[in-house]
């Protein structure tokens, strides 16, 4: 199983047919035509809607449900609450999940679920939402994690002890603090000619998937269940729903719909196990489809974060030392993968002197969840500011600065790896000679630049590839095609076959069908359900080989595979016309049996990314509009499968980047309740609101994969809210310290500005 | 049960007859009860365009329409883009420049961009801009949807 991982087979000089052109995408047809099935697109005879109550209060304890009156209504069909789940204890991992999914003992934020209900029409559920009466007995919230971390502050959770502080045997906020270094900062600091410190605080956002989750569960009198649903994760899905609810995994079935985006947030269920609940009650499929109000309230943001990050160089430009405190708010259970942001935030300079330390807090916000590189942009943003000051401060170009200290292959990373093969400081270099970079900046406009890096993610993953009797293929893959990974790995698939890639086609798989794949996210699935596939091609490649030999009559090892056919291996094997893999598949395939292969891996070798943006903007002094001119977008993809669906992934993941950064944020009130629970008044970029996205897609080969990818799915958004607060900066005299850079936020820093000369 | 409606109304060409209480939505009817899905919620409340659908010749969000609004009415969905086997220029185009990237906001985008083709048969950049301002789209960031449009109008105009 190993072996593709030892001798991967990478090639720089073989000559690519497919990998690296842009075939249309075989489910493109499906998604312009309407055809193609969403969470919400799927309807079962005697489907019912289910509908969720959720809390009005931020945090109370829910001293009682009464749903009799609920149950009573006609054309009612379930009603559940916290009594129709299992009791699990709280503070585990299951426990956090299941009192999420619906409150137990409290209600934690505005939104929680506290009770639901499914009936024959969405009227119907509606009304009878009314009917249930929940008593509360309010307690004070808490929203801002600074807030949170006081002695005074409410609590949560009384059994929450923080982690990884000796003695700590108070209740907390603070769920852990994580201490991540390497060198001696202090030596390093007095090393240094300049040293700047700066704070920031950055705002949750959210994904912004424009399909709310929505799902339709149905159980069978024995207690099978079938779950569709739009997920990233439908394994992760059904092992932790098996944990919850306490039924086997061999009888929940899920299918993943096509997902109207998700960016992280579909990593976790919402409606499931609510919906699941539900139908065991009812005996009917029930549907469950979020509104846009309940996707804000009640699912992932992302952390908001507050840092403070010094760094120290020297006038030549050597980086001596780095440090960073940083403050992850995670809603009202852990699990926000702050730990990322101490592993990645400098990585890509080689730094020998580091120290950081990160808390994780929680608060009366709903659970985080996560979005492209999980919480590593909102402390980026901080440290390309402080990266550009010093760089300005010496008198030195940032790129420049940057390249001055790149790690390379060899660096020891501050959480363990030793790079390979990197792309840093081509991908720097590609950066200065591209034409944005060298254009001078327009009189007017300010220019800022920004750097990132993403580890990129293999894992558990599992897929089938299928050789039809007429030789075409089919692919079963078991992660989820987020914007165009069954196309790419059926490029990859033809590619190893020699066949046009029109001849495969690929499934997403339901749960029964494949062994259990990792999470869809982490830039981990173009690379390593590739993996898979290729070797799965590999294997079914040795079968060809050998039913050829059977028909020849020849040992298989005196047949090879090349270009699609099966040929005599040498002169002296015999002189025997090509078979091609339809010729093998139709005279073998009636008698000896498919030809197929399958793999499973836990896949290793995923090849670190790297960016680096450069921003243009004009900043209006009189109303702080802040306007993008000219965007750039430069990365290092190791090998761009389909060169279109990369270009997408770096400019989506810019203008995702260009939303948190100018204008999203989640709003509360006194009370605890999120005021702006709308795409009206938590605004996302419209196609006005931006210009073209450039994009260079640099190529420095992992030669830890057969073709050389890495993974470009994180990385593009991880410089972009530095890179405009830079450009910003340059435009107004002073760089902004805090998202988002709205437009009175921007006028008073203006103002304050002004003020100050 | 709520009192019900009778609506007859012609969608993509089709007749059609439903009933339907007074607060559904023409997207609730078009997807829950005729089961065009083509159409997608993706907030219900006007802001992001997924909806997007014909009334009359008229471009609406389906989410603010009242069904018994279209009693009589000829709405036209994504379902009825493609001719036959023959694609619109406008579904090619994004098949070929990537202009769809998940997929859910492409039924109501390529329904506007049809409206907007149909007034402004060469609209500059920034008109294309504008007139998309209201169809949200989390995947692309825009460039290749304003690509796709301008390409597809580029061949529609013959050039």
């Amino acid at each position: 199983m190993a072996t593709i991982l030892e001798k991967s087979g990478f090639n720089p000089d073989k000559k690519l047919k497919i990998v690296g052109s842009s075939p249309i995408k075989h489910d493109g047809i499906d998604k312009v035509t309407g055809r193609a099935k969403f969470g919400a697109d799927m309807y079962l005879p005697g489907m019912l809607v289910g509908k969720i109550l959720r809390s009005p209060h931020a945090h109370a304890i829910i001293k009682s449900i009464d749903i009799s009156a609920a149950e009573k209504l006609p054309g009612v069909k379930a009603v559940i609450c916290r009594d129709d789940f299992p009791e699990i204890k709280a503070g585990s991992a299951d426990g956090d999940m299941t009192r999420n999914a619906m409150a137990r003992e409290k209600a934690l934020y505005d939104g929680h679920p506290v009770a639901a209900v499914a009936a024959t029409s969405e009227s119907i559920a509606k009304e009878a939402l009314k009917l249930i009466k929940v008593e509360y007995e309010v307690l004070p919230h808490v929203i801002d994690p600074v807030e949170a971390m006081k002695p005074d502050a409410p609590i949560l959770h009384d059994y929450l002890r923080t982690k990884g502080v000796k003695g700590a045997d108070q209740p907390t906020n603070v769920v852990e603090r994580y201490e991540l270094g390497i060198g001696d900062v202090a030596a390093g600091f007095a090393e240094a000619d300049v040293i700047v410190e700066r704070e920031f605080d950055t705002k949750p956002m959210h994904q912004g998937y424009i399909e709310p989750q929505g799902c339709v569960a149905s159980t069978t009198e024995d207690g099978q269940i079938e779950l569709w649903c739009s997920t990233q994760a439908p394994w992760v899905y059904r092992d932790r729903l098996s944990n919850i609810l306490k039924i086997e995994t061999a009888k929940i079935r899920i299918q993943q719909s096509e997902m109207g985006g998700g960016f992280g947030g579909k990593t976790g269920f919402y409606p499931e196990p609510i919906a699941i609940q539900l139908s065991r009650k009812a005996r009917r499929p029930v549907k469950i489809a979020l509104t846009r109000n309940e996707v804000f309230r009640a699912t992932g943001p992302v952390s908001g974060t507050k840092s403070r990050i010094k760094i120290g160089c020297k006038k030549d430009g050597t980086i001596t030392a780095a440090e960073a405190e940083l403050i992850f708010q995670t809603g009202p259970f852990t699990g926000s993968a702050f730990t990322n942001a101490p592993q990645a935030m400098f990585t890509r300079y080689a730094l020998k002197n580091v120290k950081t330390v990160s808390y994780e807090v929680v608060s009366n916000r709903p659970k985080v969840n996560s979005f492209r590189a999980p919480c590593v942009p909102q402390v980026v943003f901080g440290v390309e500011g402080v990266i550009e000051e010093l760089a300005r401060k010496i008198g030195m170009d940032p790129i420049d600065f940057r390249l001055k200290n790149a790690a390379t292959e060899g660096y020891k990373t501050i959480y363990g790896e030793t790079f390979g093969p990197i792309g840093f400081v081509e991908t720097l270099e590609a950066a200065k000679k591209c034409d944005h970079y060298r254009t001078p900046v327009p009189p007017g406009q300010g220019r800022g630049t920004a750097s990132g890096f993403w580890f990129n993610r293999g894992g558990e993953t599992t897929g089938t590839l299928n050789i039809g009797i007429d030789g075409s293929v089919t692919l079963i893959l078991g992660t989820t095609d987020v914007a165009g990974s069954r196309i790419s790995i059926s490029m990859m698939a033809a590619e190893e076959l020699g066949i046009p890639v029109d001849k495969v086609r690929a499934v997403m798989a339901d749960t029964h069908s494949l062994g259990f794949n990792r999470v869809t996210a982490g830039s981990r699935t173009t690379f390593s359900t590739g993996m898979v596939i290729i070797d799965s091609a590999r294997k079914a490649i040795a079968e060809l080989c050998k039913r050829a030999a059977g028909l020849w009559g020849v040992s298989p090892d005196a047949v090879t595979f090349e270009d699609g056919y099966c040929k005599p291996a040498g002169a002296n094997v015999g002189n025997f016309e090509p078979l091609s893999i339809a010729q093998i598949a139709a005279k073998t395939m009636a008698t000896h049996g498919a030809i197929a292969g399958h793999s499973e891996m836990n896949v290793t070798g995923a090849g670190p990314g790297f960016g680096l943006h450069i921003v243009d903007v004009a900043v209006d002094q009189e109303t702080g509009r802040v306007d993008i001119k000219r965007y750039t977008v430069v990365e290092d993809a190791g090998k761009a499968i389909h060169r279109l669906q990369v270009e997408g992934q770096f400019q989506g993941g810019a203008v995702q980047g260009i939303g948190w950064a100018l204008n999203e944020e989640y709003c509360y009130g006194k009370d605890g309740r999120l005021e702006n629970p709308s795409f009206l008044d938590y605004r996302m970029p419209v196609a006005s609101d931006v210009p073209m996205i450039d994009t260079e897609i640099v190529e420095i080969p992992n030669p830890r994969h057969p073709y050389g990818l890495r993974g470009v799915g994180e990385v593009p958004v991880v410089p972009t809210m530095a890179a405009i607060a830079n450009a910003i900066g340059q435009c107004i005299g002073v760089r902004p310290q805090s998202l988002p850079m709205s437009p009175p936020k921007l006028l008073k820093l203006i103002d304050d500005h002004k003020a100050k000369k | 049960m709520s009192k019900k409606y009778h609506v007859t109304t012609t969608v993509n060409g089709d007749g059609y007859e439903y009933l339907c209480e007074a607060q559904q939505t023409l997207l609730d009817v078009l997807r829950d009860e005729l089961q065009l899905a083509g159409t997608k919620e993706g907030c219900a409340t006007g802001d992001c365009g997924a909806c997007t659908v014909m009334v009359d010749g008229t471009m609406v969000c389906a989410c603010l329409v009242l069904a018994v609004e279209t009693d009589g009415a000829k709405v036209d969905t994504i379902e009825g883009m493609a001719q036959g086997d023959k694609l619109h220029p406008l579904q090619q185009k994004f098949l070929e420049l990537n202009g769809s990237q998940c997929g859910i906001c492409t039924p109501g985008i390529l329904i506007a961009a049809r409206a907007l083709l149909a007034r402004n048969p060469d609209p500059t950049e920034t008109e294309i801009r504008y007139w998309l301002a209201g169809n949200l789209c989390r995947c692309t960031g825009y460039d290749k949807i304003i690509r796709s449009v301008q390409a597809a109008a580029k061949e529609m105009r013959g050039a």
